[in-house]
């Protein structure tokens, strides 16, 4: 089995009009056993910026710590606020830095452009290869339900009330076929003037 | 999976470890009073499995460094810190050719951060958790944690819920796990509790003819 499926976990992202949305399930897992339902793999790591991680838990802890860590000395550096596009060029050098023993995780970032409120997605394999298209991305261990969910329900131009419903039904119901995801999804949609949390009730089996 | 047995429950106030006090070699039951629980600080405890030798060396190793830091910094790391602390030597160690076999459950008491305990395992995975267990003996103890466990649990509870525990292992798991000790800590500090063994828990409740 792959290392990348270890602990389990999914995030999906999706652009919609003037806005992203970022979602996470909550297992944290030790292959079939379920030691946690409270371990969110996404993370706020700018007024308007998301990261998400699956893939293998320790490494999750430790890229998002090494990542923080370089977004704030290019931060104290320039004295501005870090975007995503840099971030997401920034995270794909550091993954490829680790080409020949690296890190097993899938990343996601979700963002809105500081100065021109452009949303903005990305995914990456482990090695830093960077894919931002301007649909939808997925990662993790139920990628492919995500990719069928995203594909049927996702359209262009969602406002983001209507963007919550397609990501929030697209992630509950991939990760509902999937044994090593769910047990719980929080949902984070990204507009200019506020971020909204919501956390999903779902099938705890 | 380790052979050996620790369990974690966190309370409002405190936290309970419990682990049996096996050592085997291979097939051989060597020693009955093999302490795993490991005091890192005055607040804080940890409670390893894995190999032999690399238990001793890593929380050695890591209970130097928590004093070391009290030493030079005149405060002790809370159980957060010392969980980033431990996590983030294993999760640099399995990238090199001397990886350390450990599992641990840290739990601490920190006046402002409360009662934390932490599932840590032997790849650097970390994760503050209610309830938790290493080893084959946790496999039976999960449901019976989950079950009963709540976050208004009194300690007297949490030491019952723990020879539950005990009981289902000394039940149902063929390695024999005779003693197991139970250290707690809280507000006042780390201590020892009474064992659970087949002294303290009558006959009838261990067999399986019922």
């Amino acid at each position: 089995m792959s290392i990348l499926a270890y602990n389990g976990g999914c995030v999906v992202a999706m652009r919609g009009k003037d806005c992203v949305a970022i979602a996470t399930d909550h297992r944290f897992g030790i292959q079939a056993q379920t030691i946690s339902t409270d371990f969110k793999k996404v993370f706020h790591i700018g007024p308007r910026m998301f990261l998400g991680l699956t893939g293998l838990q320790t490494d999750i802890l430790t890229v998002r710590d090494r990542l923080m860590f370089r977004k704030n000395l290019y931060e104290t550096r320039e004295n501005r606020e870090m975007c995503p596009k840099p971030f997401s060029a920034m995270m794909s050098s550091f993954l490829y830095e680790h080409r020949f023993g690296p890190y097993f995780i899938e990343p996601v970032v979700a963002g809105l452009d500081p100065k021109t409120m452009e949303p903005f997605i990305c995914n990456m394999d482990l090695i830093g290869c960077p894919n931002a298209p301007d649909d939808f991305v997925v990662a993790g261990t139920c990628a492919e339900q995500l990719y069928g969910m995203c594909e049927t329900l996702w359209k262009p131009d969602l406002e983001p009330d209507q963007l919550f419903e397609v990501i929030a039904q697209s992630i509950v119901n991939a990760f509902d076929r999937d044994a090593m995801s769910g047990w719980g999804a929080t949902v984070y949609i990204i507009e200019k003037d506020k971020i909204t949390e919501r956390t999903l009730k779902t099938r705890m089996d | 999976m380790a052979m050996e047995t620790i369990l974690g429950i966190k309370g409002p106030d405190f936290v309970m470890l419990a682990s049996d006090t096996m050592q085997a070699k291979s097939l051989v039951f060597m020693k009955d009073d093999q302490s795993k629980i490991h005091r890192l600080s005055d607040f804080n405890m940890m409670a390893t499995v894995g190999d032999g030798g690399d238990t001793i060396q890593f929380t050695d190793f890591i209970s130097k460094n928590l004093h070391l830091y009290k030493i030079s910094h005149g405060y002790h790391l809370s159980a957060k810190s010392a969980a980033h602390f431990t996590r983030k030597t294993l999760a640099d160690y399995i990238r090199t050719n001397t990886r350390y076999q450990v599992a641990m459950l840290l739990a601490g008491y920190d006046a402002v951060e409360g009662p934390d305990l932490h599932y840590i395992d032997s790849y650097g995975a970390a994760q503050s958790i209610n309830h938790a267990g290493h080893g084959w003996g946790s496999m039976f103890c999960g449901s019976i944690l989950q079950r009963y466990w709540n976050s208004k649990l009194s300690q007297e509870d949490a030491y019952s819920l723990m020879k539950k525990c005990v009981l289902e292992i000394q039940r149902r798991l063929i390695i024999n796990q005779r003693n197991f000790e139970v250290y707690v800590v809280d507000s006042k500090g780390m201590r020892k509790m009474e064992a659970i063994n087949p002294g303290s828990l009558n006959k009838e409740s261990i067999s399986l003819s019922w």
